[in-house]
Order: C-alpha cells, then structure tokens, then sequence
C-alpha cells in the first residue's frame, strides 16, 4: 500500500482531535481528542519510518507512547481535581487565570 | 637619574594624595588629612628639586621618556611622555613649591570649613593635572592637563556649593574657557594635518625649517592664532578675560594657586612652549603683544576703583598676566617666563596676604570697611607691603627685573614697538597707583569699622609662615637678573636661553654695560610712572582721602564706565548670552526637545500602549481559544513552509 494512504489517514485522525479539542467542552472528551492527536502522529511516524526502511520513526513511536502515558497519568489525576472541587468538567468554567 | 627615569611619580603623587584624601579620608582626623595631602606635594617638591640636581648633570636636554602607548589610531600615536628642560624646570619648581605654600597655608586658612578633606582633594588633583600639564612632551598630553586644571578650577571656585554665585561663577569659568579650548582642539587638528604628529620636537623641528610667514596667510599663522584663542581662555586675557574676576568666589588659597599664580600662567607656558611656531608667524606674535598690552592696561584701568580686595587684585592678575603676553609677543620669552615665576610668587603672596585680612576682619573683602589694620596685624601687613613693592617694579624686588627685561624687550627688542612699550610704561604706573591704593585703604588711615564690634586677630603662624617665605621670594626671586644691570649675565635668561634657542634674540643678546646703563635702567621710565603712580596713590587716598570723591562726581561718566568694568559682561550678556538662551529656551528647548523629540518618544510609547490594548482582548481566558490560536499558528506555518519547499 502506498505511504499515501497511511498519511490521510493519519491527518483525517489528527484533523479529528483537533476539532474534539477546540469544540468539545468536557474535559475527559479533550483529554481524549489529545490522545487522539498524539495517536495520529505516531501513525505518521511509522508510516514514514517504514517508507524509508528507517529505524528512527519506530524510535520515536516509543518516545510519544511513554511521553502520552505520563501524561495521561498527570492529566487525569488533575481532571480528577478539578471535577471535586468544581463539580463541573466544563472548560469554560475553568478560567482564573483570566487578566 | 632616579627621578629623571621616573618622572611620572612627580604628578602621580599629588594624584594618590587627591584619590586617598577624597576616597578613603571621610573619618580620618584632620592631622591624617594634612599628612597625605602635604606629604604627597612635599614629596613631589622634594623630587622637583632632585630633578633639578640631576637635570643639570643630563647627557640628553631637553629629557624625554616615553612611558607607555597612550591613543594609536592609524597613523596617529600619542604616548604617555614627559619631557624636562630648563622651560619645564622652572614651571615645575614654581608650581610644586608655591603650591606646597599654599597648601600649607590652607590648613590654617580652611580650619574651620566643614569641606576640610574635600577641598585638600582638589587641590591635589589640580596639582596632578597642572604637573602634567607642564611636564607634558606632546600636545595631547598637555590638553589632558590643561583641561584637567580647568575641571579641577571649576570645582574649586564653586567650593561653596550653595552659594549660588559661587556656582554661577563656576560655570561662567568653565563656560569661557570653553570657547577658548575650542581654538585649542583646532589647533591640535591643523597642527597633526600640517605635521603629522603631536610630538613638541618633531613638530617644533619641522616649524623650523618652514619659511617665516611674514604676509600672514599659512597653516603655522593659524595654527598660532588658534593657539592664542586657548591661551586667552585659560590666561584671562581680552576678549575671555570675564570669568577670572567672577572665580574670587572661590576659597582664597585657590585663587592665590590657580587664578593667580599657576594655572591662569598656563596659557603664557604654552605660548612660550610654542615659541617656534609663533617666530614664524610675525602676524600672531603682533596679535600677541597687542592682546597682552591691551589687557594690561584694560584690566589695570579697572582695578583702579574697584573696592573688594580680591577683585582688585584679580584685575590686578589680569593685568600681569597682559604683560607676560606681551613680553611673548615682543619675542622676549624668557623675559616672559621670568615674569610668570616673580608674578607667581608676589601674587601668590598678595593673595594669601588678602586672605590674612579677611581671615582678621572675619570675611569682610570690602576696603571702604577696612583701613588702620597696619598696627593690628603687623606680619600680613610686612608681607604684603613687600609684594606690593615687588609688583610696583621697585628696584630691587623681584618685579623690577622681569618688568624691566619686559620693556626692554619692547622698547630694544626685535619686534619692539613704541606704542606698546609707552602703553607698558604707563601701565606700569597704573600698577604702582592700584597697588597702594589697596594697601593704604586696607592697612592705613583711621579704621572705617567698628573695632569692638569686628574682633581683629593676627592669622596663625601656619598662615603667616608661607607669607614670610613668598615675601622672601618676592624680594629675592628676581635676583638671578641682578649681574645684568652691571653689565654681568642675566642668570635667569641664561638658563632659560637653549629652549628659546631659536627665538630669543631680546634683551639677553643687548647686555648692559657700564654704571650709565644701571642708572638709566633704575630710574628709567617704568620706574618713574611707577613712583608716580605711588605718588598719587598717597596723595588720593593718604593726604587728601576726600579728593577720590570728588574725582569721581568731576569725572563721573568715567568713574561709571570703570565701575561698570566698561559693562564688557553687559555687552557679552545682550549680544551673546540672551540671543543664545532666546533660542535655546524657544527653539532648541520647547521645540526641539519638547515637541520633536519628547514628541516622538511619547507618541511611539503611546501607539504601543494602544496596540497592547486591543491584543490584550486575545488573552480571554478559555484555554480552547488559546489551542485555537496554536492550531491557526501551525497551519498558517505548515502552509508557509510547504509554499516554501515546493
């Protein structure tokens, strides 16, 4: 299969995310288009790593997948945090740092 | 040939004294004060004299040493170099020791100034700039000095910081020696185009063996009269001689040091330091003798009713100083330098003497308060009858034999002159008539204060010490020229001759001889006008006190016109100094600066902020616009970077 296919796929995936991102209100539901996106990319990067019989995509895979496990770990944790002191997972509700 | 080598340590001294006693002195006591700044110009005096004992054993005159690479741009190269011969040894003695008197007089004199250590500071460092100024071998290193003296009077004439004619009289002095360093800097341009160097001795070298340039059209023409532009500046002489009068605000030991006996002689040292440039400009040398001659008789024609007794004798140093010009610009510069060094200690001497008085009257400078303190303070008034004999020209003092080689010079000289040397003459009995006029009002008749309530005192013995030993100087200091009158050498001259080598054809070539030529020398002109001149002073202000009076309602638009000082600073005020502020205020000020430049600093700030304040509304708050923004970012790039590529 040509390496083209893989990268539509990959940016239909990414372009997914990010509509989940800007438009979604929940925070789970960000959380996940983030995920998503991540997963995009990794999909790139292996698709281009075996287009080019190279090692260094698959190196990064790994890179991203750990990087996206922590991340899930803190992020969640914080998630968690916010909905008991919010009762709430809306985004919009979330903006004390506003000037 | 320890000092010889090591000439530099001559100015750092007083230099280290300056930097101690103003960084590190602020809680010492005063006796540590007094050791650093004594001990640094003692010690300086000290070298000065082992310079003098090794100099006249020196292979190589005049000594040069080169210390290090100062400025070296392309082919421009300026060292740190001094150079020592006979001109620069007797500026050097003159200043190291008149300086070290007056030092030692200031401790009695400020004793109660709350500015104690800071006013020993500056007087080190003036003493610094003024030995490199006359130590300097290039003209760079002496601009270094000649502006350091200059700083260093400004400081010390505003000493008294809020006084504001003090500090009004500070800026005026540095304000007008501006315009005449402006000539100054011109000059060190043209000089390095013409020669290529600033070096005194190639330069000097090189001027030599330029043809005279007698029609008055030539690079060393200007270069001449740039310099004498600088040298009115600093030496207060016509059109720049405004500021010396006002720069008595100054504590009275500072203008005994710098307004009297060194830093104002700078001008004159340059002058002569230059002699070989001016020989070949016969148009500058008549510019100088005019300039001097005019001063002399302009500045002593105001001293003659001038009632503060430091105001006289600032015209009085004016005056003087006219005279050293002159004898420069009849080629007499030697005669010159002789006067400098008698000046600087009678004046010196007159000076201190008037600050004794002021030190007994409690402050007072006003003569028409004074008078009767013969009796009161008897050392001040001995010392000071001695210098006023010696700037009369009394034969026998010291200002007789360097007037007298002056006139000569005028009258016999290579570039003699009638009318200057008549107008020398009679400025000469004006002296005489100044002079007692001063001391007669200040020491004789009845007291015109009240002396219960004006506690009159004798000065300490630290201030009357430095009078003695300047009175001595003044009575002896000419006494080198002495075998002259009897057809002998005249010592001084002699000594002086190899730097004058090329110019010196004056006096020193036409000795005296026979006892004729000492009669007529004793009793010539300028000894009679001033006879005269004492003469009259006894009779105005002596014998018939009331007669100054009904002089001045007699000659009253004349006595206005003295008293005004021929309103120069009035005429330089309308013509100068209002034009200049009208178009600072309105032009340079409220447009310039207000409306251009505050203009466009305030509008540029102001456009900034109103920028920020419409991008400030993109920071709402909610984090999804600010991913929105991120993704925008990404795409817009991404699509750039892929026009790009492609």
């Amino acid at each position: 299969m040509p390496i083209s296919y893989y990268l539509a796929l990959s940016a239909v995936l990414f372009g997914l995310g990010v509509i989940g991102f800007v438009f979604k209100r929940n925070i789970i539901t960000i959380f996940m288009s983030i995920e998503l996106m991540l997963n995009a990319v990794n999909l790139a990067f292996i698709a281009f790593a075996r287009a080019l019989g190279q090692l260094q995509g698959q190196v990064f895979v790994f890179f991203v997948i750990v990087v996206a496990a922590a991340e899930a770990a803190v992020g969640l944790a914080i998630v968690i945090v916010i909905a008991r002191n919010r009762q709430s997972l809306n985004v919009e509700r979330i903006n004390l740092l506003k000037l | 040939m320890l000092i010889l080598e090591h000439l530099w340590i001559i100015p750092l001294l007083p230099l280290l004294g300056a930097a101690v006693n103003g960084i590190f002195a602020a809680r010492w006591p005063r006796s540590a004060v007094n050791a650093i700044a004594l001990g640094s110009t003692g010690l300086s005096f000290l070298a000065a004299l082992e310079v003098v004992r090794e100099f006249l054993n020196a292979e190589q005159i005049p000594w040069t040493r080169s210390y290090f690479i100062w400025i070296e741009a392309g082919s421009f190269r300026a060292n740190f170099a001094l150079q020592i011969d006979q001109l620069t040894l007797i500026m050097l003695l003159v200043v190291t020791g008149v300086g070290w008197l007056i030092h030692l007089y200031s401790v009695g004199y400020m004793a109660g100034d709350t500015g104690y250590r800071r006013f020993f500071s500056y007087l080190n460092l003036f003493m610094f700039f003024m030995l490199t100024l006359v130590l300097a071998a290039n003209y760079v290193l002496l601009f270094v000095g000649w502006e350091g003296v200059g700083l260093c009077s400004y400081l010390l004439i505003g000493f008294w910081f809020l006084k504001k004619t003090a500090t009004d009289a500070g800026n005026k002095a540095f304000w007008v020696n501006r315009i005449g360093d402006c000539g100054f800097l011109l000059e060190l341009f043209l000089l390095f185009r013409q020669f290529g160097t600033l070096d005194f001795a190639p330069i000097f070298h090189d001027a030599a063996a330029l043809p005279v340039e007698t029609s008055g059209h030539g690079v060393l023409t200007a270069v001449a009269l740039l310099l004498l532009a600088g040298a009115t500046g600093k030496s207060a002489q016509l059109p720049l001689y405004v500021w010396l009068p006002d720069a008595m605000e100054g504590p009275t030991p500072v203008s005994a040091l710098i307004h009297a006996a060194t830093m104002v002689a700078a001008g004159v040292y340059m002058v002569a330091r230059s002699h070989a440039i001016f020989i070949h400009a016969p148009v500058a040398m008549f510019a100088v003798a005019v300039i001097g001659c005019a001063t002399a008789l302009f500045a002593a024609t105001i001293a003659l009713v001038q009632t503060d007794i430091k105001r006289t004798l600032a015209y009085s140093t004016i005056s003087q100083l006219g005279y050293m010009f002159l004898a420069c610009g009849v080629g007499a510069f030697g005669a010159g330098i002789f006067h400098l060094m008698t000046h600087a200690f009678f004046k010196a001497l007159l000076f201190l003497g008037a600050g004794s008085v002021m030190h007994a009257m409690s402050g007072e400078q006003d003569m028409r308060r004074m008078g009767g303190l013969r009796r009161m303070v008897p050392w001040t008034y001995g010392t000071m009858f001695v210098g006023t004999l010696a700037i009369s020209g009394t034969p026998g003092f010291s200002g007789f034999f360097s007037k007298e080689e002056i006139l000569l010079a005028a009258r016999t000289g290579p570039y003699a002159n009638p009318v200057i040397y008549g107008l020398g003459v009679f400025t000469a009995g004006l002296t005489a008539l100044y002079m007692f006029r001063l001391l007669f009002l200040t020491f004789h008749g009845a007291p015109r204060f009240d002396p219960k309530k004006t506690h009159v005192h004798e000065s300490p013995r630290v201030m009357l010490a430095p009078l003695v030993v300047l009175a001595l100087l003044s009575l002896a200091g000419g006494w080198w020229a002495a075998p002259h009158l009897v057809g002998g050498l005249n010592y001084f001259d002699n000594f002086v001759k190899p730097v004058f080598a090329a110019g010196e054809t004056s006096s020193s070539t036409e000795p005296y001889t026979g006892s004729g030529q000492l009669i007529a020398t004793v009793f010539g002109p300028p000894v009679i006008a001033a006879f005269i001149g004492f003469l009259l002073a006894w009779w105005l202000y002596l014998r018939r006190p009331e007669t100054p009076e009904r002089l001045a309602e007699r000659f009253h638009a004349l006595y206005r016109l003295l008293v005004g000082k021929y309103f120069i600073d009035e005429f330089y005020a309308a013509i100068i100094i209002r034009p200049l502020l009208w178009v600072s205020t309105n032009f340079l000020w409220h447009t310039v600066d207000e409306e251009t430049i505050d203009g466009l600093v305030n509008g540029v700030a102001h456009e900034a902020g109103e920028v920020g304040d419409r991008l400030r509304h993109l920071n709402s708050g909610n984090t999804r616009s600010y991913a929105a923004w991120v993704i925008l970012g990404a795409v817009v790039l991404t699509t750039l970077l892929a026009w790009m590529v492609r």
